[in-house]
This record gives structure tokens, sequence and C-alpha cells, in this order.
């Protein structure tokens, strides 16, 4: 299935802003950040389709996926 | 030296030097601004009036060596919202009164002619002069010139061309370390000074240093404290990206009003974000990390330059950003940063002018997206107060009004700011109830509803959403009182020995025993005071609402709408 997978702040550096990602069915947010080798610790905020959510929250076709690092302002 | 109340009377053009009353000794900052508002100003009197008074005060730890402590407070009823005021701000100023030994500034009365005159402060009084150089000019032109009469070490209070024409959205603004400005924004003080006629005021510190009652101590807590600013991932995030980071995630959770709030995302976003400014920063040799005062070891602030690698503008904050940007739907950084430059040299809140320019797009003034017309309005109209440039100076509520709008975004005449109260409702609670209209640090409900610090709550459920608002006010109206940035709170929600160290320091400051319960209870004591003047100036409940369309209209992608009826709202003020 096709996931659009989106990072922010330095999740960015040498990796990607924007990438439609084949994914295997059933795959999980966390198996995501897993594979783009992103330290689960270091994550803030995890949103699917503009909703927060879980490492564990499965993933559909034609999802939006944004990973976010812990960021804040004001 | 032993701290003193500074007051100067504009009617009689005299000055005194007082001696701290008993009741006001615990207070700082907003607390003693408040407190000072609540006990001398009638509060039915006119903002722009005699009886109205302007009172600045330095945080309890202001003037210290205490991290991010140099945050200024200044009061009066204000003639934008007409409830009482109190706005915050960083710069240097916070720091020279403390060290003169001016526990606050009371200015009162009114000159009975036309004449403009300039304060002086230092540690041994204030000095009245006349000013006619200056009258007219903005804001850099004021910090250039002051700085050559005095020296460049000079503490600056000063308004531009909006607050000598007292528009309701005028700021007083703030030297910071380099000269350039910070602002007390929100809410018109600029008119309120401009009313006393009173273009800038100096201060001059001297050598003066602010005593410290056991200094061991003082040092020991200062560490722990910085400590846990420092190591706080979100002070790193702040670091780098400033507060603009939050373009993109409010954009990503649907909650970034965009186009005079009829959407909440903006095309535009990425163009904006605050990972694009740190880019743009860098190539262009400015500044991605920079402190509004000294002692800031979070430094949200920056330097931007233009393309040619000059200086344009420092201290963008995201809500300026996004007002600029896609509440008027301005994709280009340059020109946002053209227009923060000139409304700081004018000396006018970014948020309620750009949301005016939103709410006058929408009636048809100019086209949404024209950056360079809102550019020729700001210089050529605000600046010189023809009568357009007086109706947007005067607000969002003024321009709708003005033009028939009914979508206006604000609560209590004030606009409301970066964050969809349908989208994202804890923070539309803080803005219907707070003491001081539409405000967004009365009470961030953004760090648990989006940003996941302090816990966490669905930003599109009504639960819980009472209560996190009425904690985060209490907590940050004692914050306020402290002279400490906001920006501490992040540390604060989830560093257990931060709030533990920021109590020593005042213990250690004072020589007293206060405990943490003492200052969630000076938080809410505090929030009450502002409340009863409210009650007493005419406003009821029925002004905690926010504006009919919310209710009525979904706002894309979630087609939310704003759903907390009048008695929920209410609930609020339970404690
Ligand atoms: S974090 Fe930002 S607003 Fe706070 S004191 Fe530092 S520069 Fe000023």
């Amino acid at each position: 299935m096709q996931v659009q997978v989106k990072l922010f702040a330095f999740f960015r550096e040498g990796r990607f802003i924007k990438e439609d990602r084949e994914l295997p069915e059933g795959c999980t947010v966390g198996e995501v950040v897993d594979t783009l080798n992103i330290n689960r610790e270091e994550i803030g905020v995890l949103m699917l389709n503009s909703r927060h959510c879980q490492f564990d929250t499965v993933l559909h076709e034609g999802d939006i996926c944004a990973i976010f690092p812990v960021i804040g302002g004001g | 030296m032993t701290d003193k109340i500074f007051r100067v009377n504009m009617t009689d053009l005299s000055t005194s030097i007082e001696d701290v009353p008993a009741d006001w000794a615990g207070h700082g900052g907003r607390g003693l601004t408040s407190t000072i508002v609540a006990a001398e100003v009638p509060p039915t009197c006119h903002p722009l009036g005699p009886n109205n008074k302007l009172i600045f005060a330095p945080g309890l730890l202001s003037g210290t060596t205490a991290s991010n402590s140099g945050r200024i407070s200044c009061g009066s009823k204000s003639p934008l919202t007409g409830t009482i005021k109190e706005s915050n701000s960083g710069g240097t100023s916070a720091q020279r009164l403390a060290k003169m030994g001016c526990k606050a500034l009371i200015i009162e009365g009114q000159p009975q002619d036309d004449s403009w005159y300039s304060l002086s402060l230092t540690p041994y009084g204030v000095a009245i002069n006349k000013e006619e150089e200056l009258v007219g000019m903005g804001n850099f032109a004021v910090v250039e010139t002051v700085e050559k009469r005095f020296t460049d070490k000079i503490g600056i209070l000063s308004i531009g061309q909006s607050g000598e024409m007292q528009m309701s959205a005028a700021n007083i603004s703030v030297k910071d370390p380099d000269s350039h400005l910070r602002s007390l924004g929100r809410g018109g003080l600029g008119a309120v000074m401009g009313s006393k006629k009173i273009k800038f005021i100096a201060l001059d510190a001297g050598n003066s240093k602010v005593e410290i009652a056991d200094p061991d101590a003082f040092k020991a807590a200062n560490k722990t404290f910085t400590k846990a600013l420092v190591d706080h991932p979100v002070s790193q995030a702040l670091g780098t990206y400033g507060t603009n980071v939050l373009i993109n995630i409010i954009n990503e959770a649907g909650g970034l009003p965009t186009k005079n709030f009829t959407s909440g995302q903006f095309d535009g976003h990425e163009q904006i974000s605050g990972e694009t400014m740190h880019d743009l920063i860098v190539e262009r040799g400015g500044k991605p990390k920079h402190g509004c005062h000294q002692g800031c070891v979070i430094q949200c602030s920056q330097i931007y330059n233009d393309l040619k690698g000059n200086y344009k503008t420092s201290g963008i904050e995201y809500e300026s950003i996004w007002a600029m940007g896609a509440d008027c739907t301005v994709d280009d950084l340059d020109q946002i940063a053209e227009m923060d430059h000139i409304l700081d040299d004018i000396g006018i809140d970014t948020i309620e002018t750009a949301v005016a320019f939103g709410v006058a797009m929408e009636g048809g003034v100019l086209e949404f997206g024209d950056s360079d017309e809102m550019i020729r309005i700001m210089t050529e109209e605000i600046a010189k107060g023809t009568p357009l440039g007086r109706i947007i100076g005067n607000g969002a509520a003024s321009v709708g009004r003005t033009y028939g709008v009914t979508r206006v975004p604000v609560v209590k005449n004030q606009a409301i700011p970066a964050y969809d109260p349908r989208a994202i409702k804890g923070i539309g609670i803080t803005y219907a109830t707070s003491t001081q209209g539409a405000d967004h640090t009365m009470g961030y409900t953004i760090a648990t509803e989006i940003l996941g610090v302090g816990g966490s709550a669905d930003p599109l459920s009504k639960e819980g959403q009472i209560e996190l608002s009425r904690n985060l006010q209490i907590a940050t109206a004692a914050i306020d009182s402290t002279g400490m940035c906001l920006f501490i709170a992040f540390a604060a929600l989830d560093d257990d020995t931060c709030l533990p160290a920021l109590v020593d320091m005042l213990n250690a400051r004072f020589g007293i025993s206060l405990t943490a319960d003492d200052v969630t209870n000076l938080g809410m004591s505090i929030l009450k005071t502002e409340h009863a003047f409210n009650q007493a100036a005419g406003f009821t409940n029925l002004d905690d609402r926010l504006p009919e369309f919310f209710a009525t209209e979904t706002i894309p992608p979630h087609n939310a709408v704003w759903d907390f009826s009048a008695e929920e709202i209410d609930t609020f003020w339970n404690f």
C-alpha cells in the first residue's frame, strides 16, 4: 500500500521532507519511524491524517503520516 | 538598593519616590501591575483619559543572574479591550529597572497642553523633559537618537507614530541588547503612553545591583533551574527554529487559521515555516539563535537578514508570521520580514494589525495575498494616520464594524491569534475566559493539546479542556510575576526539578520561605484581582464568549465547530 510520510524540523536532515512510500499491509507508524532510523525517544508528536496517533497505530492505503521531534513555541 | 515605587504625575509634572506598601511587597511583574491597577485605577475610567495609569514593573527575579528572568510587565486599563491589561516583554528594561531599585514605575495624570515629554530614570529618581526632536519619528530613530544623547548602555521604552496617535493596537517598544526592538504588545498600551504624552523613557541604572539575601542558595538553585531549561528538548528546538517551528505542526493539525479564519490549513505553509526560515537565516549569514535579553539560555529569537545579507528584522514570532502569512494568504517570508520591521518601527501590534488586514481583505479593501498593498497601507496610511490607517490601527473589530464584515475573529475586541479554537478547543477556552481578551499566552493549552508537553489532550474534544486552561492560566499568572519568560513552562511541565528551583530562587532572593502552593495561590489571586476589575468595569460572563461564526461555520479539514455551551464556559471561574 502507498502511504505519504512527512518529516519535520531536524528529522529532515539527511532524509526528506515528504515521500510516498510503499509499505506492507498492517505496517504501524512505529515501524515507519524505525525504518527511518529515528530513535523513538526523540519523537514528540505523531499524526495520522491530521489526528494525533501512537506508535502502534496501523496504517492504511492513502494515509498521511506526519512525524515530529519534540518541539514547542508560543 | 531597597526597592521603591517611582511615581510620575503628568498633570502637574511632579515626581516622587515612595516606600513600597506592605501588601505590594510580595508582588512583582504582572502580579504587581494588576494589583496597582486594581488599587488605583477607577474601573470605569476612559483608558486614554487622565484617570488611567500606566505601570511598569520588573519581575521578582529580574536584575539577578537567574536564567530567563529579564521580562518586564506593563499594566493599565486597555484601550482595545476595556479590560485590565498586562503586557510582557523581553529587552533590557526589566533588568535596568530592577537594578536601580525601581519595583514599579507608576505614570498617572495627563498634560493639559500639547507638549510632548520624555522621562529619564536613574537610581536617584525621575526627570521629566520636554521632547520635540523625536515627535513623529519611528522607534528605530528614537533608539538611535536616545543612545546618542545618553549612552548605548541605556535602557529604552518608546512609542512610534501609532502610539502618538493613540491607536488601540499601539505597542510600547523595548530596546534589546543589540539596540533592536522587542514589544509590549496586545491591548494598545502604546496608546496609553501616547495619551500621557510620553515619547520615550530612558533607564540608566549606573552600577547599581540587585541585592540577594542568600547568594549561595541562589546560585545553587539557579544552577538546577538552568540545567532543567537547557536540557529540555523544546528549548533546543526553540533555539534552532524559533517559535515559527509551529507553522507546520499547527497546519498539519488543521488548526492554522487561514484566509481570515476560513480554513485550518494554508497551501503556502512550507514557504513560511520555521524550517524554511532557519535555512534562509543561515544561508544569508543571520543568526538563528539569539536572546531577547542577557541571561536567556533558550534563545528563541533570531536575526533575519535580507537577500543581500543586511539586517532586516529580529525576534520574529510564529504568531506574527502566521498573521501576516496564512491569515492574509501571503507566502513570502521576505515580505513578512519587511512588514515585521515596518510594524516594529511604527510601534503597532503585529497580530492585531495583520488580523485587521485579514478582515479588511474580506471586506474588499484589498485583495487576499497582496503584500505590496499591505506594505503601502502600513507606511502610507497607518504611519501617517490617514482615516484608513486609523481604522486598521484600531484593530480587527474596528475594521469589521467599518466595512460590515461579520467574520471578525476577536474576543473582547482583541484579535484571536494563531490557533483556531474550533480545531484546537482548549485554546478557545483561554480566548473566551482570559481577563484580557483573546490571548494565547494567558493559558497556552497548545503545549498539551498539540505538542504533547505536560500530558496530552485531544484538541478536537471538549474533554478536560476547561480544567487544562484554568490550571495553565493560574500557573501563567504566577510565572508572569517572577520576570521569567513563559517558555520556561515547557521544562516546568515536564521536569520535576524546575519549579522547586524557581521557588528556591525566590526565597533566596528575598530571604523568605514560599512553598509551591504559595506560588499557585499567587496565580489564583492575580486572576481573581483582574477578573474583579473587569466586572467593576462592566464586563459579565456574557463577554466570555467567542464570536458567533465559530459555532455556525465549520473549518476544514476537520470541519469542526466551536461547541462549548455558555454554561460550560462559565464553570471556568469555579475556583
Ligand atoms: S526564550 Fe525567547 S522570548 Fe524567552 S527570554 Fe529567550 S529570547 Fe526571550
